[in-house]
């Protein structure tokens, strides 16, 4: 039996003879696994980011916002026809078992300033329970209260982008600010939570009660009406048992009748994710496909080679059998020819994926993943390959009849 | 009673090509051929193109099987082995050399007489210098690492003689060794095969077409229409005339 060292260098040599050729063989498996690295990456990496947003939003979420006008056939758009109070929001605390935490919620974009400093941003009115719903932590100072509500204390919350252009360094519990020209007194400081999978910034925040935005800081020409509620469930199963009864008791309080459209809309941010989540893995997976297409062409391009290389070397195959190779010796030698070509275009391959990948991390703004999966994947695919595709040539040339390759020319 | 180890015995040997559908379409290159080549013999083998002498180089050489006959190589019943037998005992027994030299392009000297040894599955050390030493036989120690194609004609047929006794086969079997050369260096390469007959104790059969390659050889068997029409001992041999280098 020969030795596999020996054979080894044998297809080596081979395959430097024919540098040029060898390398533009391997160049097939190349694209193809640096494809399937780089697809594979894009895909997992919006998978995993989808899967970190779900736990920053906070889990069994429900999102309930006004309907939208219809005006001449024209739909204006969410919130347009303001129908959710703060009763709405109460009631349905205090009449669906399966709900959790409620959160009132309006939002406006306002400049608040803090002595000579000045910041825009986004001031949302809300309740305690707020904190409960996004899985979000108090860092310094107290949560809104239920006195803060009733009384429409003039207190805020804020988040860590706020604090650091407003008060740099300072502690900023006790600070007053002013929003919109209404004095606030800080009394918290938010965790920072970083940025949303839109890329928002979600430190840029400021929280203050509902009841005082309402009265003081959000100006509306529906005076009383909150933009939306946030709804947490008990659990992961109440979220569509949740939603029902939110529904039924809404149309109960607007006097929605059997025929008419609701004038609000339930949203299940849980299922929307779920959505995205498979969205993005079907996406990967077509991606991963088409890349894997590319593979299998650089396959028959190492069997294309192959097979004329067992042509062009018919000759040498017939001396090899004449000095006492078995036909096993020379399936062997193509054998690991095809494998090597493939092998190690499968190792260039992966390393200019993986070099890809960070680039499209890097210049794309994405975030790519490579897992150890997707690595033995297209490692593991591009050896098969090898094998699959070389098989052929190499049984061809291990059935040679040694009379006629020798007398080859 | 001395008795004579016959390596080669073919006895009764027929073969024919089907060269198209018909009954008379058989074609007989070989019309029953016997032939006795004992241990340490010198054979030439003579005849026209077409004569059935290749075939019948194929045939001892383990390369092709006959029709029908019999052929024992070394006391090994040769007909109806499988392939890959054949490829061992043709590996252990047989040393090639042909006329083109078939030595294996862009190898080097050193690596295509480690060849065999490489499919009998000798250990690289003692491959190497068994090939070393063989090479040392033919007179070329020195050009080890050269490729075929930066040596001559004679030195190319002296690596493939090389190769051909590297793996201590008792029988060489030369396909028109001088075919390829002129007429210097076919001289040349004869003496080294003299010298393989007479120092080594190879057996050696040759086949050739030109009478002054033949008077080298001690026997020479002649070939006509796929039979055996003369075979006698030389009487009149080539002794070295010139003291081969070893």
């Amino acid at each position: 039996m020969i030795d596999f060292s020996s054979t080894f260098k044998m297809a080596l040599v081979s395959l430097k003879v024919n540098k040029m050729r060898s390398i533009l063989t391997s160049l097939g498996i190349i694209i193809g696994v640096s494809a399937v690295i780089i697809m594979l990456a894009v895909g997992q990496g919006a998978s995993v980011k989808i899967q970190k947003d779900m736990a920053s939003m906070g889990s069994n979420l429900l999102m309930v916002s006004s309907a939208s006008v219809t005006s001449g056939g024209v739909r204006m758009g969410q919130g347009t026809r303001p129908s959710l109070t703060l009763k709405d929001a109460y009631a349905i605390k205090k009449n669906c078992p399966s709900v959790g935490f409620v959160a009132p919620y309006s939002s406006e974009a306002k400049q608040i300033t803090y002595g000579n400093q000045n910041w825009s941003t986004s001031i949302a009115g809300t309740t305690k329970e707020y904190m409960k719903i996004r899985d979000w932590n108090i860092n310094l100072g107290r949560n809104l209260t239920e006195e803060d509500i009733s009384n429409m204390s003039k207190v805020a919350i804020i988040g860590n982008t706020v604090s650091n252009e407003l008060f740099g360094d300072l502690d900023p519990i006790g600070r007053t600010i002013r929003i919109g020209g209404v004095p606030f007194k800080v009394v918290g400081l938010l965790e920072s939570k970083g940025q949303s999978s839109m890329g928002q910034d979600q430190d840029d925040f400021v929280i203050i009660p509902i009841t005082t935005g309402q009265k003081k800081v959000f100006g509306t020409s529906f005076p009383g009406t909150i933009r939306m509620i946030n709804i947490k469930a008990k659990n992961a199963d109440s979220v569509y048992k949740a939603e029902e009864e939110i529904a039924e008791l809404l149309r109960l309080r607007h006097k929605i009748g059997k025929k008419q459209e609701d004038d609000f809309q339930v949203r299940n941010l849980t299922q929307m994710m779920e959505t995205m989540k498979s969205a993005v893995k079907t996406m990967s997976l077509l991606l991963g496909s088409i890349a894997s297409v590319s593979l299998l062409v650089g396959g028959i391009g190492i069997m294309n080679i192959m097979l004329v290389s067992v042509t062009e070397r018919t000759k040498e195959i017939g001396i090899r059998m004449a000095i006492g190779a078995k036909s096993n010796d020379i399936r062997i030698q193509f054998l690991i020819e095809s494998l090597l070509l493939s092998v190690i275009g499968g190792i260039i391959g992966l390393i200019v994926g993986v070099f890809g990948a960070k680039l499209i991390e890097f210049f794309g703004s994405m975030t790519v993943y490579i897992s150890t999966f997707s690595i033995v994947l297209s490692l593991g695919f591009s050896g098969i390959i090898g094998v699959a595709f070389g098989y052929y040539p190499a049984y061809k040339a291990s059935l040679l009849n040694p009379i006629d390759a020798l007398r080859y020319e | 009673m001395v008795l004579k180890k016959t390596l080669i015995d073919a006895k009764n040997i027929v073969k024919t090509y089907i060269t198209g559908t018909g009954e008379d379409c058989t074609f007989y290159a070989l019309k029953g051929v016997s032939l006795q080549i004992e241990k340490g013999e010198f054979v030439a083998i003579m005849g026209a193109s077409g004569s059935g002498k290749s075939t019948f180089m194929n045939i001892i050489g383990c390369l092709d099987k006959p029709t029908s006959g019999e052929y024992y190589l070394d006391g090994e019943n040769i007909v109806g082995t499988r392939l890959d037998k054949l490829s061992e005992v043709r590996n252990s027994k047989l040393g090639f050399v042909f006329q083109g030299f078939n030595l294996i392009s862009r190898t080097s000297a050193l690596e295509n007489v480690e060849l065999p040894m490489i499919y009998k599955g000798i250990q690289p050390k003692e491959r190497r210098e068994r090939a070393m030493d063989a090479l040392k036989i033919v007179g070329l120690t020195g050009k080890e690492h050269n490729m075929p194609n930066q040596l001559s004609g004679g030195q190319q047929q002296r690596v493939a003689i090389a190769r051909a006794i590297a793996n201590d086969a008792p029988v060489i079997l030369a396909d028109e060794p001088t075919g390829n050369l002129d007429t210097k260096t076919s001289y040349e390469v004869m003496d080294f095969f003299v010298n393989l007959n007479e120092k080594m104790g190879k057996t050696i059969v040759l086949v050739t077409h030109e009478e002054d390659i033949a008077k080298y050889c001690k026997r020479t068997v002649r070939f006509k229409d796929g039979n055996i029409v003369s075979d006698s001992l030389n009487t009149e041999r080539t002794s070295k005339s010139r003291e081969a280098r070893i």
